[in-house]
């Protein structure tokens, strides 16, 4: 749980960050002490022609995280299994199109990364998701500090190409410390993955299929839900369609994760 | 005490993996499975009720709210609608007094679309309570409504039966097999059990090098290399391992497996166990989809009289040390389930979308364990390759893809059926063979295929030239390309998993778009926003379902352009059939403001 809240707090994530380049120089230093042990771990692959360094098998992600580079996402959650579902992370691997997020990386990847086609792609998506849903932005509690109008913004949307469907959508509110309100639920499936009880068992589920798949929750589960418990459902959610009862607004605009700088710059000036 | 429902999930272990299998026979019973069926489930498998759920609420022949004391699911592929489908729906709405999609008001009638049912050769056809009626004429309708109601049942309303295998006591459906050519490798003639004699004498190793010399490839259209394909899952540490039989058959407009599984499924099983032994696979399973559930005691009777033949248990076929059964998973209504991983994923109980590979299968599969999951076709080839020889299937076909096709060939034809052809035909001799009728395009592979013209008559049928799975479907110069078209991205859209965001939505808007076209409102822009984001979903999703959702949109915009160009408005590149009232209706009535008429 203290993993959600690390990738939540920007504050943190710049520290994380910091302590991460903090150990790569430690290895540096060790390379010089103890060789083979340090040239065994890294592996070499390029993004967009710049190179750079990972330990092996180490997630695509988060490997182009350590290295400078964003790779957007909104299905992903470190230390949890990727399920490769937005699709926003595509990249092309060696010429051919796969999710970053799925993706082990190996020695000599050539990846693609920032191109004109993958970024037309990742628009679409973006796009895509916001005419699925039913996203009015400047009421919604998590306006700023949500990842989907986030990557909106950074890559300079203005209203989307394809024509808003206003499909129905049934709000539950039905639990103590939650509601779930699935007018802005974008399917990544983080709640259905990450949450779950002591006992293992799954608080939100996917019902139906296609586009009328929907979250559900457990109402018996739910309703056992502490304060900790919900805040940590919300800020799962990279948009907002989990909130927390009880409160709002709690972060004033201005003080909002993204209103300041677009999503991805704290990962691109750590190498800067 | 025990409740049905409790002892249904005793009977298959308290395993939640068998959930499947659970659904399936408490449906039977009630014809439901309700919020109460469902918090029972979930505490004796000790997991949550929306866990339960989403496996119940992913597959089409599955409901949480009670239906009919007779459910009729209608066909809705294209062929159904070539052959008077919308005839028929009417009739059936209006027999019943309910709508498709809603249960009559006395409880007695529901009344659902569904995606094809692999009846494409007797269209229109439904299953209703687990029978399949095809050949449905209005009269037949208003026949069937009116003994429902006084109280025959379906089996009773059985009139005729198909011919073959179909009128056997095991099976009695009026189903047609129409096999209208039979070939030198499938359906050429066999006794059951006689490939055994050769395969007692081969270690495994040698089995698969026979296949892999064959050169077969996989017959369910994406045509990866048999014997490859078994060779990996063999060099995968884990010695517990899985064949799984893909009897799913979900692409629209083919139906050569309902053929093979009605007339020789012996030789399917057979084929099973030489898979089985070359790869060392502690089971089988094969996956049929829920609308061959009429033949389930046909092929229940097979299996056992293969273990009564020693063929199925231990040391099978006297092979010592090798144990091996076989045994039938049903699905219950999900086109994604034919995609392998997809498959696996039902198998295990779960909700049928789609794995990101790799892993692949042959090392992490069934049970994460490694498993070869291969098409009925395929295995029934493998038997006639054991018993005469990788070379002498190599003699057939083409230079690169070896030995003969079922073709299930549909549409506007005279001899609609299942024709087992060498590969190599051009796809203008298959119009001569089955009878075309002034053909003006043919789909081929079904709707994940390939959309084609005049133009490419003269292609081959073959991996090198022109791949397919076998669905042929014909389409006749009087038909509208743009409704074909609809017909099949509605079926994408109705059959998507909906785990990835491309194939979930983009579908719905490329049909939108599609709509305005044929709706006469569309203009140029359109049909460059049909080609620019339909081009996306080929890159953008991860299984094959999302990857080719828009094949149809895009190989009809290669093909058949002067269709689209018609009915677009010539010389504008703004909308101009845009009503604003029309847009702004709702909220012009929520503040009282309305606009001029």
């Amino acid at each position: 749980m203290s993993l959600i809240k690390r990738i939540f707090s920007s504050k943190t994530e710049e520290n994380k960050s910091g302590e991460q380049k903090k150990e790569y120089s430690e290895n540096e230093d060790h390379k010089n002490t103890n060789k083979s042990n340090v040239m065994n771990d890294k592996i070499k692959f390029t993004i967009d022609g710049k190179e750079c360094k990972a330990d092996k098998g180490a997630n695509l992600v988060e490997a182009a995280k350590a290295n400078g580079i964003f790779i957007p996402t909104l299905c992903h959650l470190e230390g949890v299994k990727p399920a490769g579902s937005c699709r926003i992370c595509n990249v092309k691997i060696n010429g051919r199109f796969m999710t970053a997020c799925t993706t082990e990386i190996a020695d000599g990847m050539m990846i693609e990364n920032n191109t004109t086609d993958i970024q037309e792609l990742r628009n679409i998506i973006i796009e895509t998701l916001f005419v699925s849903g039913n996203h009015y932005c400047p009421a919604c509690e998590k306006s700023g500090n949500c990842e989907l109008q986030a990557l909106g913004y950074r890559y300079k949307m203005l209203v989307p190409r394809f024509p808003f469907e206003f499909e129905e959508k049934v709000v539950d509110a039905s639990t103590p410390k939650i509601f779930i309100d699935r007018n802005r639920c974008i399917l990544c499936k983080r709640c259905v993955r990450s949450l779950k009880t002591k006992d293992g068992k799954s608080i939100f589920a996917i019902n139906g299929r296609g586009h009328k798949a929907m979250i559900n929750i457990d109402h018996e589960l739910a309703n056992k839900m502490t304060d900790e418990e919900a805040q940590n459902a919300m800020d799962t959610c990279p948009v907002g369609s989990i909130l927390k009862k009880e409160r709002g607004y709690v972060d004033p605009i201005g003080s909002r994760k993204y209103d300041k700088k677009p999503i991805g710059s704290e990962i691109e000036s750590v190498n800067k | 005490m025990s409740s049905q429902v409790q002892s249904i999930v005793d009977k298959f272990g308290n395993d939640a993996t068998r959930l499947m299998d659970i659904f399936i026979d408490i449906s039977k019973d009630k014809g439901h499975v309700g919020e109460e069926d469902i918090a029972e489930i979930a505490d004796q498998l000790n997991i949550s009720r929306v866990d339960v759920e989403q496996t119940l609420s992913f597959y089409h022949f599955f409901s949480k709210e009670p239906r009919g004391k007779y459910n009729i699911y209608l066909n809705n592929s294209l062929v159904a609608e070539f052959m008077g489908r919308e005839e028929v729906a009417d009739a059936f709405e209006k027999a019943t007094g309910t709508q498709f999609g809603s249960v009559s008001e006395d409880g007695l009638f529901g009344l659902y679309d569904t995606s094809c049912i692999g009846m494409n050769d007797q269209e229109p056809a439904a299953i209703i309570n687990g029978v399949v009626f095809p050949k449905i004429t209005t009269y037949r309708v208003k026949e069937l409504i009116k003994a429902f109601r006084a109280g025959k049942t379906v089996t009773e309303m059985v009139n005729s039966f198909g011919g073959g295998q179909n009128q056997s006591a095991l099976i009695k459906s009026m189903v047609t097999n129409n096999l209208n050519r039979r070939g030198a490798v499938i359906f050429s003639d066999h006794t059951a059990g006689n490939s055994f004699i050769k395969l007692g004498s081969m270690k495994p190793k040698e089995v698969i090098e026979e296949v892999k010399n064959s050169n077969i490839r996989g017959r369910g259209g994406a045509g990866f290399p048999t014997g490859l394909k078994w060779e990996f899952c063999t060099r995968a540490g884990n010695k517990e391992r899985y064949l799984l039989c893909n009897a799913d058959e979900g692409e629209p407009g083919t139906f050569k497996d309902r053929v093979i599984l009605t007339e020789i499924p012996h030789l399917l099983f057979e084929g099973m166990v030489i898979a089985g032994y070359a790869i060392g696979a502690k089971e089988g399973i094969l996956y049929l989809r829920l609308e061959y559930e009429y033949l389930q005691n046909h092929l229940e009777t097979i299996l056992d009289d293969f273990r009564k033949k020693g063929w199925l248990g231990k040391n099978v076929a006297g092979i010592d040390g090798f144990n091996y059964d076989i045994r039938i998973q049903f699905g219950a209504g999900a086109y994604v389930c034919g995609e392998e991983t997809a498959l696996i994923e039902s198998c295990e109980g779960k909700r049928g979308e789609p794995r990101n590979r790799p892993p692949f299968p042959v090392s992490v599969g069934y049970l994460d364990k490694p498993t070869v999951v291969n098409n009925v076709e395929t295995l029934c080839s493998v038997v006639k390759i054991i018993q005469n020889g990788g070379e002498w299937y190599k003699s057939m076909g083409t230079k690169e893809t070896s030995g003969t096709k079922l073709l299930s060939i549909s549409g506007d034809v005279r001899y609609p059926g299942v024709f087992e052809i060498e590969w190599g035909m051009t796809i203008r001799e298959m119009l001569e063979m089955a009878g075309a009728i002034d053909p003006k395009a043919v789909q081929v592979g079904g709707p994940s295929g390939r959309l084609i013209g005049e133009n490419e008559f003269d292609r081959t049928i073959c991996y090198e030239d022109l791949p397919t799975g076998g669905a042929m479907i014909i389409i006749g110069q009087n038909r509208s390309i743009l409704d074909v078209i609809k017909n099949f991205t509605e079926f994408f859209i109705e059959e998507s998993c909906g785990s990835c965001a491309p194939c979930r939505y983009l579908t719905v808007i490329l049909r939108n778009r599609l709509q305005k076209i044929i709706d006469g409102k569309g203009v140029a822009k359109d049909l460059e926003d049909l080609a620019h984001w339909g081009k996306q979903m080929k890159m953008a999703n991860r299984c094959g379902l999302g990857q080719t959702a828009a094949n149809p949109i895009l190989s009809g915009l290669e093909n058949f352009i002067q269709d689209f160009e018609a009915k677009i408005e010539k010389g504008k590149d703004f909308d101009t059939k845009f009503d604003l009232d029309k847009a702004i209706q709702e909220s012009s009535r929520a503040v009282g403001r309305f606009p001029q008429a």
